[in-house]
């Protein structure tokens, strides 16, 4: 069990190491900073000047050295665009984009394990077929686009909820409804089809010539066999969520960890560039271990292998 | 074809329908029994004859209707949806500049058809590529693969896109290729998993012992029994891909103006949210529709490849 995580671990290390050195040298791809930050009447002397005072005068290997260097000393460097320590900057991002994905992710989990498993219990039933057609449309649903009618719908017409922000409760109702569709309709499906492969098993047609209750048999029988994949799928959908819930970041004018990326892309930012990524790439790392543990503590099999 | 006949001797393969058997009058047969059971799927059959209506119309609807699509009529400025006085172009309505919304929205779904369409097929062909080395060859080559897909698949698809078409100009054939380049790392996956197993079993085991070569395992034998998994996961890629594009027009990452999109015509009209919904409202709609057709249409392949839910298509069980 142990080696098994640490194996895993290694492999996403690996991984971890590679994007941090890809972002590295793609953002210097998009161009010179110099070209933004100062205006168009700039001399060239100013130009030297700036871009001695931010390093970037030196050759792209000795600056991934010093970047090295600073990252053993959680030095990240200093944003372009808010003057201040780039790790301040983007942890203060993540933090409103990791409390949203708290908020989703339990309305996600209930809504989607609750629907998939009462749809899995008679198949092709009225409720199976009503629960797929609707979570196959919020599957479908471009967010960018239901968050505009959600925002024409509630906050123009009805006048129920802001607009954008994120000041009161009534601030995220939006954002995290929107934030949850795509995923819980995915989720809904794969906690259907787990299901139905755990109905089938002997040990529920035991517990239900037993007379055991519905819900007994659902919830306590079934649904621990039921729920490998589904944590599978689940993490998948918190990483997309930590990766930025652009969409819902921007519509809903949240300072959040994808907005801030694709700000700081836009404005040449790489200290912010990349010190996001490897917060990001860090939470996901963590975000695996966690499922490989909750893994082996569902399935003895893997806890004993 | 003589050289497929003996390889149906070799062995007594459980091939899926659809993907048929080796003479064309099997495989008519197959495919016959796979469109049958379409009668009992009827969300799948709409789906399918909505997919082929919106297909044929983002082939005819550029030349048919770019006029339309441009021609500003300052009389109908935010004409609102469901009035035919400027005639039947403009039921849905017009934008700000007195554009007949269906117009444009036709003449949009060639861009937003084809960037989806190419991308699903550039990485499905790479990919199945890609998957079935990694699969069939264990080595090194193998390891390697993965952890390229391992790479990719951590790098964020919205920041991989946002700085690849903000170093290359952000045209139709770049979004194709950052969006393929992403979505790369499934395919492998998919296809690696599925011949791993596939390997293992006695008809290609035998083929191996008969001396059949590499190509002729993979091509011949083993693709023929991953396809219709890999043709389900990209009917619903597709439909992903389409709403990640949608999504980077949508931020202004994507397809520039005057080209449109889908999902560029969304990112326009919300400028006039609160006096004509409209302008937003149905591109997003059409977006949804076609990606819902393809979820369903992928659903319906699912099941009916499924020897295990195949018979409730069958014989009508899920009618009730």
């Amino acid at each position: 069990m142990g080696r098994y995580i640490a194996g895993r671990s290694a492999q996403s290390l690996v991984s971890l190491v590679v994007l941090v050195v890809l972002v590295f040298f793609m953002a210097r791809l998009t161009g010179s900073p110099a070209e933004l930050y100062l205006p168009p009447s700039a001399t060239a002397e100013q130009v030297a000047q700036f871009n001695a005072l931010h390093g970037f005068d030196d050759p792209t290997h000795l600056q991934f050295a010093r970047f090295l260097a600073g990252l053993l000393r959680f030095d990240l460097g200093e944003s372009l665009q808010y003057a201040r320590p780039a790790l301040d900057v983007v942890l203060g991002a993540f933090h409103t984009t990791l409390s949203l994905a708290a908020v989703a992710m339990p309305v996600i989990l209930v809504l989607s394990v609750v629907t998939g498993s009462l749809a899995a219990w008679r198949p092709g039933g009225i409720f199976d077929r009503i629960a797929s057609l609707i979570s196959l449309i919020s599957a479908s649903t471009p967010n960018f686009w239901i968050a505009i009618v959600g925002v024409l719908v509630f906050a123009v017409f009805l006048r129920w909820l802001p607009t954008s922000g994120t000041g009161t409760p009534a601030h995220w109702v939006l954002p995290v409804l929107v934030l949850a569709l795509r995923p819980t309709g995915v989720l809904t499906q794969v906690v259907r089809t787990s299901m139905l492969e755990a109905l089938s098993s002997a040990y529920v047609k035991t517990a239900r010539a037993k007379g055991v209750k519905r819900s007994t048999i659902i919830f306590v029988h079934a649904l621990r066999n039921a729920l490998l994949p589904v944590i599978t799928v689940a993490s998948d959908q918190v990483a997309g969520i930590l990766n930025g819930a652009v969409i819902v970041e921007v519509v809903f004018g949240f300072p959040g960890i994808g907005k801030l990326m694709i700000d700081s892309v836009m404005l040449r930012d790489f200290a912010v560039i990349q010190a996001a990524v490897l917060v990001i790439a860090l939470a996901i790392f963590t975000l695996n271990i966690i499922v490989d543990i909750a893994y082996a503590l569902i399935d003895p099999r893997i806890r004993h292998s | 074809m003589p050289s497929l006949t003996r390889a149906s001797g070799i062995a007594e393969m459980p091939r899926p329908p659809g993907s048929g058997s080796d003479r064309p009058a099997h495989r008519l047969a197959g495919l016959r029994a796979l469109l049958a059971t379409l009668r009992h799927d009827r969300f799948a059959l709409v789906s399918l004859i909505f997919l082929v209506c919106v297909l044929v119309l983002s082939l005819i609807g550029p030349t048919w209707l770019s006029d339309e699509a441009r021609a500003m009529n300052l009389r109908a400025r935010n004409a609102p949806p469901f009035s035919l006085d400027d005639g039947w172009l403009f039921v849905l309505g017009a934008d700000a500049l007195g554009r007949s919304l269906l117009a444009r929205i036709i003449v949009a779904s060639q861009n937003t058809i084809v960037i989806a369409a190419f991308a699903v097929l550039l990485s499905l062909l790479a990919g199945s590529v890609l998957g079935l080395i990694a699969g069939f060859r264990d080595g090194w080559a193998g390891a390697l693969l993965l952890r390229f897909a391992d790479a990719v698949m951590s790098f964020p698809t919205m920041l991989l896109a946002v700085i690849f078409l903000y170093v290359v100009e952000p045209g139709i054939q770049n979004v194709i290729l950052v969006l393929a380049i992403s979505r790369l790392p499934i395919y492998i996956r998919t296809v690696r998993a599925q011949v791993l197993e596939i390997k293992q079993r006695l008809f290609v085991q035998a083929a191996i012992a008969t001396g059949a070569g590499t190509g002729r395992i993979l091509f011949h034998h083993i693709t023929p029994m991953i396809l219709p998994t890999v043709l389900n996961l990209a009917a619903l890629e597709m439909a992903f891909v389409m709403l990640v594009e949608s999504g980077l027009s949508f931020l202004g990452i994507g397809i520039q103006s005057p080209e449109i999109t889908w999902g560029l015509m969304v990112a326009d009209g919300r400028n006039y949210l609160g006096s004509a919904w409209w302008l937003s409202f149905w591109p997003g709609l059409a977006i949804m529709l076609v990606a819902l057709s393809l979820n369903l249409l992928a659903n319906w392949l699912r099941v009916a490849v499924d020897p295990a839910e195949r018979w409730r298509l069958e014989t009508g069980a899920g009618e009730e």
